[in-house]
Parts: C-alpha cells; structure tokens; sequence
C-alpha cells in the first residue's frame, strides 16, 4: 500500500500538461481526482515516474451550456455534477448517476472527466455518456480532436485517447425537453461498482417512445452502447413485449466476468432487470 | 463538616455507579482525533519494516537474493528465516500447541505468507525494497478444499511434522490432520438418533471470514541495549501473555521485558495471537540496536492474520413427533490453514464448540471435530465471540429451523417447547456445560410479542399467496433465533493458554482526597473499560466514577492478567474489580469505625459513606476515609487504601436472548433488505446501559456483515479472492439497518456483580437471525437450508433453484 516514487508536476495550462505528457511519454500520468490512480499506485499496479497533476488548470473547471450542448470541463468534481442546477434541470440522470457513485468524500475529490477518461468498465459515467451520445474533447500537441463516448472505450482501461492527449472536456447535446431518463445500478454496498448498471434516456410522443437509447455499465470489458436493445423501443408503446425484447437484445451483448458480485450469468440477468427497471422509470420521467 | 443534605438518591447519582448510562470518558480523545495508536508512536532513528509476502499458497523456495534490496538507499537489512535460525526464532510456537514459521523455512504454505524482512529507514524504502527481494519457487500442488485435506493422496503441507504422530491434542491419522475432539456419548447419542420419529440432517458451513478491525496488526520494538530492556508496544488483546510468550522464545528474561498496549483500533479476536512481525520486529531491533515499527496494511491484515470460522458442520438432530428434541449429533471438519494457530484454551482445541446444545434441553448429544491443514492463512480465532461458540449457536439454531421444517411446526414454538426451563438452573448440558441461569421462556415470549410474531406470520402468507398469484416479485422472510453463549473464560482448573491461568485482575489505589486509580490485566479496544470499570467500583467503594482512573496494557503497571477476547472482560476482570473494591472497602469500614468510635460491625456502608448504625447523623464519607487512611488509621493498620484482586472465576457465565429479523428478499435481484431487527439481550447486572446499547449495535452490525456478505475464499490455485474493502464486506450506515434494543436481567449467581458480558452476544445470536430470515423465506417452496454468506448472487441462485427467478 505504499506507492512507488515519483517526481510530481502541476501545470497551470493545458498546454503545460500536453508538453509535459509529451516530454515523458508513457512514464507520465495525469492526476485529476486521483481516485483511480492513486489507488492502483498503493497497490502498485501502475508505476508511474511522472505524475501531472490537472487540478491547478481553471479551464478545466466547471459546467455550462454553450449552443445547444452542455459542456463539463473535466476537472469538475463528481459532487459538484450532484450539486448543478443546470444539470439537475436538463440532464438529470447525470446529477443522478453520480449520487451512486462511491461516497461523499469520494465525490468531493472524484472528477467526471477522471471518471471517463480512465477506462475503468467499473466507472458509472461512461455508459450514460454514451446513452446521451456525449464527445470528449481531447487536446494534444497538435491541437484538439472530439471523439464520441460511444467510440472512446476500446477494452478495459485502453482508450482512443492518445498518451500525449488530455481529455479537457464532456460535450453533451442538450436532452430534448421533456425526454425521460434513469439509471438502475446494483451494487452490493456504497462505493462498490455495479454488479450491472443501465442507463436509459428516452422520449415520448403521443404514448409511442419517439426515441431510446441504452447503455449498460460493468458487463463487460467497456461500457456498452446498446444500440439494438434501444432500436427495439422506438415507435412501440413500451409495452412487454416491446421491453422483453430490449431487455434479452441488451443481455445478449453483455460479457460480464464472474467475480465477487457473481457469476456471470447472474450479472447477465441483473443487467435485464436494470435495463427492465431503467425503462419503466424513464417512461414515468418522461412528458 | 458533617452538613450533608444529599438524599440518598441524589448521593447515588453522583456517584454514576452500576446502571447509569454514563458517557464514554474514552470518546473525548477518539472524536478530536487524538487517540494515541500504535502507528502514532514515533521514537528516534526508529526503522520500519515490510514484509516480502508470497504469491504463491504452496511452493518450495529454492533460492532468496537480498542483493538488489540491499542496494536501495536507505535499506539497513533484510531478514530471512536462515537469519532468524541462530537465535532460534525461525519458527514459534503458537498458542494452539503447533509451531508457524516466522519466515518461510525453505517453503510457503499460503499465499501471503511471511518470506522476508526488510527494515529501512521510511516505509518508502522498505517497501521498495520488498519489491526487489528476488525468490526463486518451486510451485507444489495445492490443498484448498479441506474434504480433500485427508485423502489418501494429498499433497505433504507440513513436511516438518512427517512421521510426527501425536500432535498437541491427540494422535493424527494423516499427514494432514491436526487433531480430533470428542465430546458427549456417541453410543447413546446413536440410540437416540436411530430410535427417532423424526430426524433432520444438514450440512451447515460457517464460511471463513475475518475480524477486519479498523486499525490492522503493528508493533513498535525497541531494544535497549544498555539496559537489556526491551519494549514492545503494539496491537495486543492480551499484553502480559505477549510478555511471557516474548520471553519464552526470546530467552530476555520476562523482567527485561515491558509490553505496552496503546490505544487499540478494535481487536475482534484479530489481534490475540502472535505474528510473525512481532518477533521480526524485536529481532530487527535487537540486532539494529534501533526501535523498529511494522505496521501492516488491509490487504496483508485480510490475507494472512487470523481468519475465524471455516467451519463445516454436519448435523444430526432428532425429534419426537410432537417436537421433543431426542439427541444431537455433529460433526465439525475445521480447516485450520498450513499452521495451527488458533487461540483457544489449551485444553480446548475447538474452543467451546460444545456448546452447540445451545438453549435447549437436549438429553444426549455427541460431537467430533477433525481439524485439517490446508495451504490457507492461519487464524481460526474468535472473531467477537467467545471460542467458537458462534460457530455452535449458528448450529444449533439452524439445525432447529431444519428440524422445524421437518415437522411443519413454526420455529418459535418449537423452540419454546425445547428451551431449559428457569427451574432446571444450574443445568448441565449433554456435553457438559454447567449453565449458571437463565429464563429462556420469559425472554422468548417478551420477543415474540413484541415484534407481534403471528401477526408477522399472517403478513408472511399473505405475502405468499400475493406471490403466487404474481402480484409481488418480494418474499418475506421471518428470521427467529435464540442463544446461549458461554462466556468469562475461565476457571483456572479448566481453562489456560500455554499454561497461564485464566484469572483476571485490579489492583485500585485509593489517593488520599478520595479519587483513585484502578489497573486491570484486561485491555480495552473499543468496549469502554475506563467508562464501566470505573462504575462497579464507584458503586462498590462510594468513590464518584469521574474520579476513578482506570488504566490497562502496561505490562510494568497493571497487575497480571490474560486480557480482552470472548467477553471475558466483565465476568473475570469486573469481578476482580469488584473484589477489589471490596478488600478496600472492608479496610475503609475498619478506619471509619475507628474514626467514629464505634465497633467495626456497628458501621454500615450506605452509597458513599460508613453510617453508625441507628445513628444516621453520626457518619465518615469515602473521602474523609482515605485521608484517614493516610495520618490515622487505627494502631496495629497499615496505613494507605490499596488493595489487589486476583479473580479465578468459579464457572463461566452465560448470557442469552431472543433475536427476531424481519427480510423481504427481491426475488429477480437477490437484494435482502432488512425490515426490522429486534434484539433482547439479558446479560445479567446491567452496568452500563447506553455501552451495552452500542455493543449490542456494533455486534449486531458485525452480525449483518456475516451472515449478508462476508467471505475470505480462495481459488483453486489458493489465491485469495477480493482481500480488500472493496470485495469484503464492511457494512456502512447505508447499509446497516435500525436496530431495536432490549433487555431482561437474571443475574448470574456466582460473579459478585451478577454481571455476565455482552460485547459478543449480538454478533453470536445475530448471524442466525439473519440467516433464518432469509431461509424461512423461501421455505414454503421447499428450501430446507441455503449457506452464507446471504450476498445478491447467492439468494438469486436460491431463487433460481427454487424455480421462481423470471
């Protein structure tokens, strides 16, 4: 449990800290929350010789609407998510999703750009960021680049980021108003990761959902953009039918491992009921 | 100076003796932060130590290379069991009669296990170094499923015992065996169970789990090599026996030796034994000539120190029609890890196991235990119960609910119809246990109505019928359970650990302005001694609880005694406190009476005074007393107020009570929420009311993470699975549900204050409520018995066997 040695940077600029990942390569980290670095670094299972630390960037702080999108700088604390009037008014299952995650303390500390960026499939965010069709904008020597939540994730802590990029921010197309939205986590205690975890947004139209979209947490080695599962609500009245089969097109993708929240297809089956739940609040939250 | 106007009343409040719900003087340090821990301990040019730890749970080690460790700037030595073979410490002994390596002596046992030492100058260093330490293994085949532990082609885990065929409890059969206990009367207990109406047999497994205190194992040594003096602060339950072991086997000679016990961050049995960071730790220093600290962290505390339970119980219990339980039969097969080193009485290898009659009136009854080495941890302590009693109560009281089944009768009643009656105490179990008192019915029957138990079983199959009709995915679980616990280990002609008594004492120092000093051979790690010692003794000499000091762990100031574990506290060291008391207080009636004049036996003590009898006006406080004591005592009286008590229990206690939980179990996710959970305790005389109340919860919270989520399991390759706080289960206030307290009182008869221990009770007869609950769940669709831990998976797997998942 003690970490290895280190030399410690705090750059006050984004460009500061692309320098310093481009100076030290793979031998740097970024430090936002530190509530998964740190961590893997007591146990030693991430070694770095440079650690950049992102908290002194202020352009990296806070959150906004600019156009048509929300904007979350990646610094942005998972309590203040919980705290924003603007997200609680437009984009509620974000405020929501980061009520589950870990606890107060954690979330003091714990940013949702961290939160994202690492590639843990344990993370909450990724899956809704995918749900709510989110980009990330990440800023590297050669300027910036947006790359969408749902093509981010390529396996379990590997990422489309570069080593020389830091994700700066989340941009997310304002949710329709009146579109419903949920997330169902399992967990086995407070700060545990989900056993599964969906997300559903959708919206509603004269009784008919106009249009879905799921993501599932933890069931597999990224989070999963349930494309069919979602497809398979569009123009229905959300009746069983309809929901039984996103619930078995949403299992069907899911590539849980079997460990101390259960064996695999036990993860599978939480993952349907989530998704089974997550529907029917959305459609309540919808209108 | 006699203006005394307090009623008598007022003068008891004051005093804040037996029954008052006083406030924790220990908290005022805890909450600001500044409890002084063993971690807190800084000395100069004080060293730290790390351990190498293998990866493997069983191979041989065919070579150790300090040399790149030796290289880190900072890194002073690195220890290995060749290093530790001169002074003969490369093996302990442990308190269970076997012997553990210190450092793995040419092999490892189970993962986690002690390789080398590395001592440097910050935990930095040391911890870089470890990394560094290069070990050659020889991967062997592994033993983790103690069934298998005794096949005729199990692996050799413990090649230093080959041959050896008398083990430290009897003869062994196996290379793996350790030993076989045997208890009560087999044939008649056969008879019994032949002859039966009704007989119920079950595989009962008490999965292993861990103690997991807050603050983890550590130590400080410090040798001082001028002197000869060393001085071991650290982690301990039981400071002088650490004293006495640490002289055993490192030849200082026991009066070289001061152990001290600071602040303790909880112990749950975890920090009973010995660890081999101990005697690393001393050695380190003996031969650095500097203080050297370990101190180990979560995962090292789960892995490798001092797991509890892992105990598999196969039980036969048989009945007559009518539900009169006949007999009782089990067998334990009790994996102990590569090592040994449980700490029990000497003469009890598993513990007080026979206990497993529980509250009832069973006629005859028999048990064996085998135990068995595997590559696992060692450990196999008491984990906030007294010796494995927990382990017997979760028994005997699921092996009731599979009986009651069987005979289609509700639980309650058919305990109610087994329980010893209030009459038949003192009651001599089957297996030989002399229970001082009890009123099982009383307490049953308190709990039982005020929970409303039939109007819980009428909202129980109403429930059903809801489910049936598919009108509810919930089911409704009522968890009843009942136990005796055996507690206040113990009289000296039945109870030891390496030989040592398991008295308890005080010695109380009465100043001369009436305040005072009391020392015990107790250590408190979170029960509250400085608070409830300190009230038997203001209700004992009339001295005000706020000026009694009360203070423990020092092994150079407090008298002997065999410290904390198995709720042993109250009922040997509050009894020696009392008897304490009382030598000074007969000594305080002899002053007074001389002071006032008057015959000895014309004075009585009244609260906090020697009044003359028949003369009420005519009196001596306390504090005038022990003034007295100091300038006039009468001619022939050493002067002084001192007094020392060395308490050698007549019989053990045993506390009980009724515990009810109420679950409704999600059927499609296995998630249990409990609705509500009532306990009565009776722990005898009350001392404390508001400590018992937060023992009660503590215990009881332990008690949910048990029988809901807590597990210590390996792979098949003898990795251990999830040994850290985020796979093992720690409940939080989420997760902990209100808890419903209450109580009824019958004394002990034979401890002075009548008192009987509780800090363990909740823990001991709440892991069945739990577990009952969530059986009587699923029992009207055949469910008979499913085993902890009762986490999400395994309830929805019930579910699904039970054909009633989607």
């Amino acid at each position: 449990m003690i970490p290895g040695s280190f030399e410690y940077h705090r750059p006050d600029s984004v460009d500061g800290a692309v320098a310093l990942l481009n100076e030290h390569g793979d031998e740097a980290r970024l430090l936002a929350g530190g509530h998964s670095l740190i961590p893997m670094m007591k146990l030693r299972m991430a070694v770095p010789s440079h650690i950049v630390d992102l908290q002194a960037i202020e352009s990296l702080h806070g959150i906004s609407e600019e156009g048509g999108e929300i904007v979350i700088g990646a610094l942005t604390t998972q309590h203040e998510v919980l705290a924003s009037a603007l997200l609680a008014g437009k984009c509620p299952i974000l405020p929501e999703a980061a009520a589950l995650i870990a606890d107060p303390q954690v979330r003091y500390c714990g940013t949702i750009g961290g939160n994202v960026a690492n590639g843990d499939p344990g993370n909450d965010m990724p899956a809704i960021m995918q749900a709510l069709g989110a980009t990330y904008r990440a800023v590297g020597p050669n300027g910036s680049r947006d790359i969408a939540a749902r093509d981010y994730y390529e396996a379990a802590y590997f990422t489309a980021l570069e080593e020389n990029e830091v994700l700066t921010q989340i941009r997310i197309p304002t949710p329709a108003a009146g579109h419903g939205a949920a997330y169902e986590k399992q967990k086995r205690k407070i700060g545990d990761y989900a056993t599964a975890a969906a997300a559903v947004i959708l919206t509603m139209d004269g009784g008919r959902c106009s249009s879905a979209s799921i993501a599932l947490t933890n069931v597999a080695a990224t989070p999963l953009y349930a494309e069919a599962a979602a497809a398979a609500l569009v123009g229905t009245d959300l009746g069983e039918a309809a929901v039984d089969t996103a619930v078995r097109l949403a299992e069907e993708i899911t590539e849980p491992t079997s460990d101390g929240r259960g064996p695999a297809d036990f993860r599978t089956h939480v993952a349907g009921v989530m998704v089974r739940r997550a529907i029917a609040r959305a459609q309540k939250n919808a209108g | 100076m006699n203006a005394e106007v307090a009623s008598v009343e007022e003068r008891k409040q004051n005093l804040k003796g037996m029954g008052t719900a006083r406030r924790r003087v220990e908290d005022a340090r805890f909450v600001q932060g500044k409890g002084n821990y063993v971690d807190d301990i800084k000395l100069p040019g004080m060293l730290f130590g790390d351990f190498v730890r293998s990866p493997y749970a069983h191979a041989r080690i065919k070579s150790v290379n300090k040399e790149a460790a030796l290289a880190v700037p900072g890194v002073k030595a690195v220890l290995t069991a060749d290093d530790l073979k001169p002074v003969n410490l490369a093996w302990m002994p442990t308190l269970a009669g076997d012997v553990q390596m210190v450092l793995a002596d040419g092999k490892v046992l189970f993962q986690g296990q002690e390789v080398a030492f590395v001592i440097a100058e910050d935990r930095y260093a040391a911890s870089d170094a470890a990394e560094l330490v290069e070990v050659e293994y020889e991967e062997l085949p592994v033993l983790v499923d103690p069934f298998k532990a005794m096949d005729p082609g199990a692996p050799v885990l413990r090649e230093d015992l080959e041959g050896k065929t008398e083990g430290a409890h009897g003869p062994r059969r196996h290379h793996n065996h350790i030993f076989t206990w045997e208890v009560g009367d087999k044939d008649g207990t056969e008879k019994a169970l032949a002859e039966a109406d009704v007989l119920a047999t079950e595989l009962i497994t008490y999965q292993r789990v861990h103690p997991c205190p807050l603050e983890t194992a550590g130590c400080v040594a410090s040798m001082d090599k001028v002197n000869g003096q060393l001085t071991l602060w650290g982690t301990f339950q039981a400071p002088h026996a650490v004293r006495t072991v640490a002289s055993l086997i490192s030849t200082i000679p026991e009066h070289k030796i001061r152990v001290i016990s600071p602040d303790i961050g909880g112990g749950f049995g975890n920090k009973v034994g010995v660890y081999p960071g101990y005697i690393c730790a001393v050695v380190a220093s003996i031969v650095l000539g500097v203080p050297v600290k370990w101190i180990e962290d979560r995962i090292e505390n789960l892995q490798s120190t001092a797991f509890a339970r892992d105990y598999h119980m196969t039980g036969e219990i048989s009945a007559t029609r009518d539900g009169k339980i006949t007999g009782l039969k089990c067998h334990v097969l009790a994996d102990h890890g590569g090592f040994d080193a449980c700490a029990d009485p000497t003469k009890f290898p598993a513990g007080f196991f026979n206990i497993c009659t529980g509250s009832y009136d069973i006629p005859v009854a028999h048990v064996s235990v085998d135990g068995v080495y595997t590559n696992k941890a060692p450990g196999g302590v008491a984990y906030r119960c007294s010796f494995r009693v927990t382990e017997a109560s979760y028994f005997i009281e699921r092996m009731v609910d599979v009986l009651a089944r069987k005979l289609e009768m509700d639980p309650a009643e058919l305990r109610m119809k087994n329980f010893i009656r209030k009459e038949q105490f003192p009651y001599t179990s089957a297996l030989g246990w002399e229970y001082d008192s009890g009123d099982y019915h009383t307490a049953m029957e308190k709990a039982l109505e005020t929970v409303s138990y039939k109007a819980l079983r009428e909202e129980q199959k109403a429930n059903r019928e809801a489910f049936a009709r598919g009108e509810t995915r919930s089911l409704m679980g009522v968890g009843v359970g009942f136990f005796t616990e055996i507690v206040g280990a113990g009289p000296i002609k039945n109870c030891d650990i390496l030989g040592l008594g398991m008295f308890d004492s005080c010695e109380i120092r009465v100043h001369p302005t009436g305040s005072a000093i009391a020392r015990l051979g107790t250590i408190s790690q979170g029960q509250g001694h400085a608070t409830t010692f300190a009230q038997i003794l203001a209700s004992e000499i009339g001295i005000p609880a706020d000026q009694i000091t009360v203070e423990e762990g020092d092994t150079d100031t407090a008298p002997y005694g065999l410290g904390t574990y198995g709720s042993r506290s109250t009922p040997v060291a509050g009894a020696a406190t009392a008897m304490a008391g009382r030598k000074i207080r007969a000594k305080a009636q002899m002053i007074a009476a001389y002071l006032l004049e008057v015959h000895d036996d014309d004075v009585e003590f009244e609260v906090d005074r020697f009044v003359v009898k028949g003369a009420p006006e005519r009196f001596k406080t306390m504090a005038e007393v022990a003034f007295a004591a100091y300038n006039s005592v009468p001619p022939g009286m050493e002067p002084g107020l001192e007094a020392v008590s060395y308490y050698d229990p007549p019989n053990m206690t045993y506390p009980f009570g009724a515990y009810i939980c109420v679950v409704d179990i999600d059927v499609d996710t296995g998630v249990t929420d409990i609705r509500r959970f009532y306990a009565l305790d009776d722990c005898g005389t009350r001392i404390n009311p508001m400590i018992i109340e937060g023992q009660v919860h503590g215990g009881l919270t332990e008690a949910l993470a048990i029988a809901m989520g807590q597990e210590i399991s390996y792979d098949e390759m003898g990795n251990v699975k999830g040994a850290s706080l985020m796979d093992f289960f720690l409940p939080t206030a989420v997760e902990t549900p209100v808890w419903e307290t209450d109580f009824t009182v019958t004394p002990s008869p034979h401890h002075p204050i009548g008192a009987k221990g509780v800090g363990e009770s909740p823990n001991v007869g709440g892991v069945s409520a739990f577990s009952n609950a969530v059986n009587d769940a699923f029992a009207h669709l055949g469910l008979t018995h499913t085993q902890m831990p009762h986490d999400h998976w395994r309830v929805w797997k019930t579910a699904e066997r039970l054909g009633v998942t989607a």
